[in-house]
């Protein structure tokens, strides 16, 4: 084994990693805000991705507004997902809301099917595809991207979680929504705001990732759950503890890859995670919490 | 109450299904494709040819003044439903010959229907198994996956290179692909060093790439459909591999070239020969059919015709010339088929025997390189 | 209780009299699956619908049953009618041993969990390709034989598959009418009540978990002999929906409930056939919709939607 060759599992597995904790982190504040886990997160990295081609081909936008505009049709959609599923459900048990959140997706994504067709399609880099070398281990401009992506991104959580109103709101859903609702806070209103927030940020996912990863009708499927797998090991949070969880989800895949065997990759990915949820359910870093055992 | 729901629906059901049975006499010609779902990318040019060539030969007024009837079904690449409509082809539409199944694992799911109710099937999937052993009421068009390898060996062995690494897909296809590599590895001479696959949704192999640099073998072969071929030219690209490349014939088509981008340039395939059709010597016997099939699928579909739409051309154009030789029952269709002889087709120059019913040589495939966005033959 | 009999033997007559009435053709062969989906969907409702706990993954635990009886009875040489119990009983000890650690878990957590399951299972049959065939599938399995009567027509298997799923659905309508059912109800309206009422819903919950994977285990066998064909591709994610999606629309917690459902979603692909690349997006919007407006199910929710149409409007209430 040489170190150059370590070094490039360990990058790729970071890069791929890092893809999974920004699903993840989606995952986590609708999960954190409503209890709800979203089956059909995935879909908007899906729609990210395509809308930003259609932006790019049908309207001819250069990138730098394709992206805000395929985030804002994403949110748009997600925004509807709410208003039109998730708020006029009569009975929100949480088997409810699972079979309706993945109905959502099948839906979404057969529509997605019918306007993309079923063919993969590429999306250019945003800044070129020459390789940076990083040691004996390369990677290209896009993962940089990526990564610093998911910083801002953890950073504008932050702030919007800490230190304005309607963050703190929503944090005090997360802990007891019925005393959040009794303080005077508009339970339902933050539901919509982590609809929102969530969908726009699967939607920058989909579009960062896509000129890797290209993209189709169906790359949600996959994608959500490895977010979800994420999400689960960094203990729902929608912090960096999720993002700790993406990396080291997409490091262990990548190590399993390249050093146990390929076909089995996946399989590992879901074992890391029986494993956490078996030992550990509130995740690698979370308190115990009596709600999820 | 719930019982008198089920009968309502049943009746409705029977009432749908008789109500397909005409009077008049045209052939009904069945089609099984996976126009939805994982295979979609082989179902939808089949089912568009299969119907642009029945649609042709009606508007000609049909063969023999016997109009051609297609009914095709979607199996959506599930072995299940495969069955259910292979079932449904003959017991309801009371076909006389099927084309299809896109995929080998629904074809040797179809094979047991196809052999007990005596109704020819050709197949339009790769894996070699479907006709070896030799199945009475069974043919294929599509190119045996053995021949694709070959040709690949073939040359590998007059370059002398003689270590390689494989990468296979972990479905069907990857999974036949990567049965033929290890088996006539030794026939040429040729060591395999790494054996890895990836999965069909997989988003980055640099992990696989990486093992296989460090194996330092002489060419590395991917097999596989799109998109995960082109994401693993694109890592190669991007951990600088300077091995030689080459895919399956899974990926010759001209989104590949799309997908990959500059990281196709160089990669060498074995390919129908219909992607290269108008670079083919005039001499070339299957010429006049490719460059018909291509003209008419860019004209009805206004896209590219790929050789798997070539498949069902080719499993329709042999139907015909069997009813053209008189063969009407489905009895008469299976032994008209097994007598054809150097059928130029899409696929190749089909030549059927009791003991072949693949009926393709190895010169069914050319070696073609990509160079410029576009395809070049390997001499 | 007579009531219930009587219902069950005029269900059961109907279905044995069904190929008398339809004389072979296709629609037999859709009706096997229709059987076989209905075992399937009770197994999976005596989990969700009593027991109240959520599995992403049962078509592991189908696929399972199909090929450790297809690979025992094809590479092993052992009688389908041996492999099919031996089958049953390995999937029941796994998902015993697995059902501690899994049922802990509860709603979205226990969703992933079997979801991870079905998974991982589904990659070992396309993985271990000496054993399993890999992703090109097995095949040549033989079918069931008895007193020498080979199984391999739709009409023979129509009986054969029928017959167990009658049996199973019999047992199920036991179970859930006895002292069982009632502390699974307990434990799937309020494990802590039902625990303080003496009942151990631990233990409970794991054994419905392994007989849920026994029947399904079953089926799965069913299914390989009657296919003689079986590959992964059939035994993926999107089953499991499929399963899910049977049991919500037929509604939770009712065993003839699960046979509409099952027969709904397998005979609705025959009539969405014309609307080819529509039936995605028609299957999620169900799902929606049935959740929506209908969270009883059908064998609920048009008895009741009946009764609102002849109470509000005399006279017309036809169809609905």
């Amino acid at each position: 084994m040489q170190f150059d060759q370590l070094l490039q599992y360990t990058l790729s597995g970071l890069s791929t990693g890092a893809i999974y904790a920004l699903i993840g982190i989606g995952f986590s504040i609708i999960y954190n805000a409503t209890g709800i886990i979203n089956f059909a997160q995935g879909e908007f990295v899906m729609l990210g991705g395509l809308l930003t081609l259609s932006s790019l081909e049908l309207l001819k936008l250069p990138l730098w507004a394709a992206i805000p505009c395929s985030v804002a049709f994403s949110t748009l959609v997600g925004i509807l997902f709410e208003r039109l599923a998730i708020r006029p459900l009569k009975q929100p048990t949480p088997i409810n809301l699972v079979i309706i959140t993945i109905g959502g997706s099948i839906l979404i994504r057969g529509l997605a099917m019918l306007v993309w067709g079923k063919d993969t399609h590429a999306i250019p880099p945003f800044s070129g595809d020459t390789p940076i070398a990083v040691g004996g281990a390369t990677i290209l401009p896009q993962h940089l991207w990526i990564l610093a992506i998911t910083v801002v991104i953890i950073i504008i959580n932050k702030i919007y979680f800490y230190h304005t109103i309607s963050g703190k709101a929503m944090r005090a859903c997360a802990y007891n929504r019925r005393a959040a609702g009794l303080v005077g806070i508009d339970v339902r209103r933050m539901v919509l705001f982590s609809f929102i927030i969530s969908s726009a940020m699967g939607a920058v996912a989909g579009i960062i990732v896509a000129p890797l990863t290209m993209t189709a009708y169906d790359v949600g499927v996959m994608l959500g759950l490895k977010g979800f797998c994420a999400a689960i090991i960094g203990g729902m949070s929608s912090g960096i503890s999720t993002v700790i969880g993406g990396l080291i989800l997409g490091v262990l895949e990548s190590l399993g890859a390249g050093l146990i065997s390929s076909g089995y990759k996946d399989a590992i990915a879901f074992i890391i995670l029986l494993l956490i949820l078996f030992i550990r359910p509130q995740g690698l870093f979370g308190k115990a919490d009596s709600e999820r055992v | 109450m719930k019982m008198k729901c089920f009968s309502l629906v049943c009746a409705f059901t029977t009432l749908l299904f008789s109500s397909t049975v005409f009077a008049a006499a045209p052939i009904k010609i069945g089609a099984l494709f996976a126009v939805t779902g994982p295979a979609a990318f082989l179902g939808e040019p089949e089912r568009n040819s299969a119907k642009m060539v029945i649609d042709e030969i009606n508007s000609k007024g049909g063969i023999k003044g016997h109009k051609l009837e297609l009914v095709a079904y979607d199996t959506t690449g599930d072995a299940t439903k495969a069955v259910q409509l292979a079932t449904k082809l003959i017991k309801d539409d009371k076909v006389v010959a099927i084309i299809g199944p896109s995929t080998t694992g629904e074809t040797m799911a179809v094979i047991p229907v196809a052999e007990k109710e005596q109704i020819p099937l050709i197949s339009c999937s790769a894996g070699s198994k479907i006709t070896d052993p030799v199945k009475k009421w069974v043919f294929k068009t599509a190119q045996n996956d053995s021949l694709a390898v070959g040709k690949i060996y073939e040359y590998l062995q007059k370059n002398k290179l003689t270590t390689v690494s494989i990468l296979t897909v972990s479905d069907g296809f990857g999974a036949s692909g990567r049965e033929q590599l290890k088996t006539q590895a030794a026939k040429y001479g040729i060591t395999i060093v790494s054996d890895d696959t990836y999965g069909p949704k997989d988003t980055d192999m640099t992990a696989q790439l990486t093992k296989i640099r460090g194996t330092h073998s002489q060419a590395i072969i991917c097999w596989g459909t799109n998109p995960g071929p082109a994401v693993i030219a694109k890592n190669a690209r991007q951990l600088g591999i300077k091995t030689p490349l080459f895919m399956s014939h899974g990926v010759s088509s001209k989104k590949f070239i799309e997908l990959a981008g500059e990281a196709a340039e160089g990669i060498k395939l074995p390919s129908g020969k219909v992607v290269v059709a108008d670079m083919l010597s005039a001499s070339d016997k299957q010429k006049k059919s490719l460059m018909a099939f291509v003209k008419d699928y860019q004209k009805h579909y206004k896209t590219e015709g790929d050789h798997f739409g070539g498949h069902a051309w080719d499993a329709v154009n042999l139907i015909k010339s069997a009813i053209e030789n008189g063969a009407v029952t489905a009895a008469a269709i299976r032994d008209q088929l097994e007598k054809s002889r150097a059928f130029a087709g899409i696929g190749g120059s089909f030549t059927y025997s009791a003991q072949d019913h693949a009926g393709l040589g190895k010169d069914a495939f050319i070696l073609v390189e990509i160079k410029n966005k576009d395809w070049m033959i390997v001499k | 209780m007579k009531r219930d009999l009587f219902l069950f033997i005029g269900f059961a007559f109907l279905i044995l009299l069904a190929p008398q009435l339809f004389s072979g053709g296709y629609l037999m062969n859709v009706l096997v699956f229709v059987g076989i989906n209905t075992m399937l969907s009770i197994a999976l409702n005596l989990l969700l619908g009593y027991a109240g706990q959520i599995s992403l993954g049962h078509a592991g635990f189908f696929g399972l049953g199909a090929y450790l009886s297809g690979i025992l009875s094809t590479s092993y040489g052992v009688d389908p009618w041996l492999a099919m119990p031996l089958a049953a009983t390995v999937v029941g000890l796994m998902a015993f041993f697995i059902g501690f650690p899994i049922l802990k878990l509860k709603g979205h957590y226990l969703a992933m969990a079997t979801l991870g399951l079905g998974i991982i299972i589904y990659i070992v049959f396309n993985e271990t390709v000496e054993l399993t065939g890999g992703p090109s599938g097995l095949s040549g399995i033989p079918n069931l034989k008895i007193a020498g009567i080979t199984f391999d027509s739709d009409v023979k298997n129509y009986y054969l598959i029928w017959t167990a799923t009658l049996m199973v659905m019999l047992f199920s309508l036991n179970l859930a009418g006895s002292r069982v059912g009632r502390a699974l109800r307990a434990v799937h309206d309020s494990e802590v009540a039902a625990q303080v009422l003496g009942v151990n819903s631990r233990i409970l919950k794991v054994q419905i978990f392994a007989l849920s994977a026994i029947i399904s285990s079953l089926a799965g066998s069913l299914y390989a002999h009657t296919m003689t064909f079986i590959s992964p591709a059939s035994f993926g994610f999107n089953f499991s929906i499929e399963l899910l999606t049977m049991v919500v629309i037929g509604g939770l917690g009712s065993i003839y409930g699960s046979f509409l459902g099952a027969a709904l979603l397998t005979l609705l692909p025959e009539f969405l056939r014309g609307a080819n690349d529509y039936d995605i997006i028609i299957y999620g919007g169900l799902l929606m919709a049935m959740v929506m407006y209908m969270p009883g199910g059908l064998v609920r929710g048009i008895p009741a939607l009946f009764r609102r149409l002849v109470t509000t409007k005399k006279g017309e209430a036809g169809h609905a």
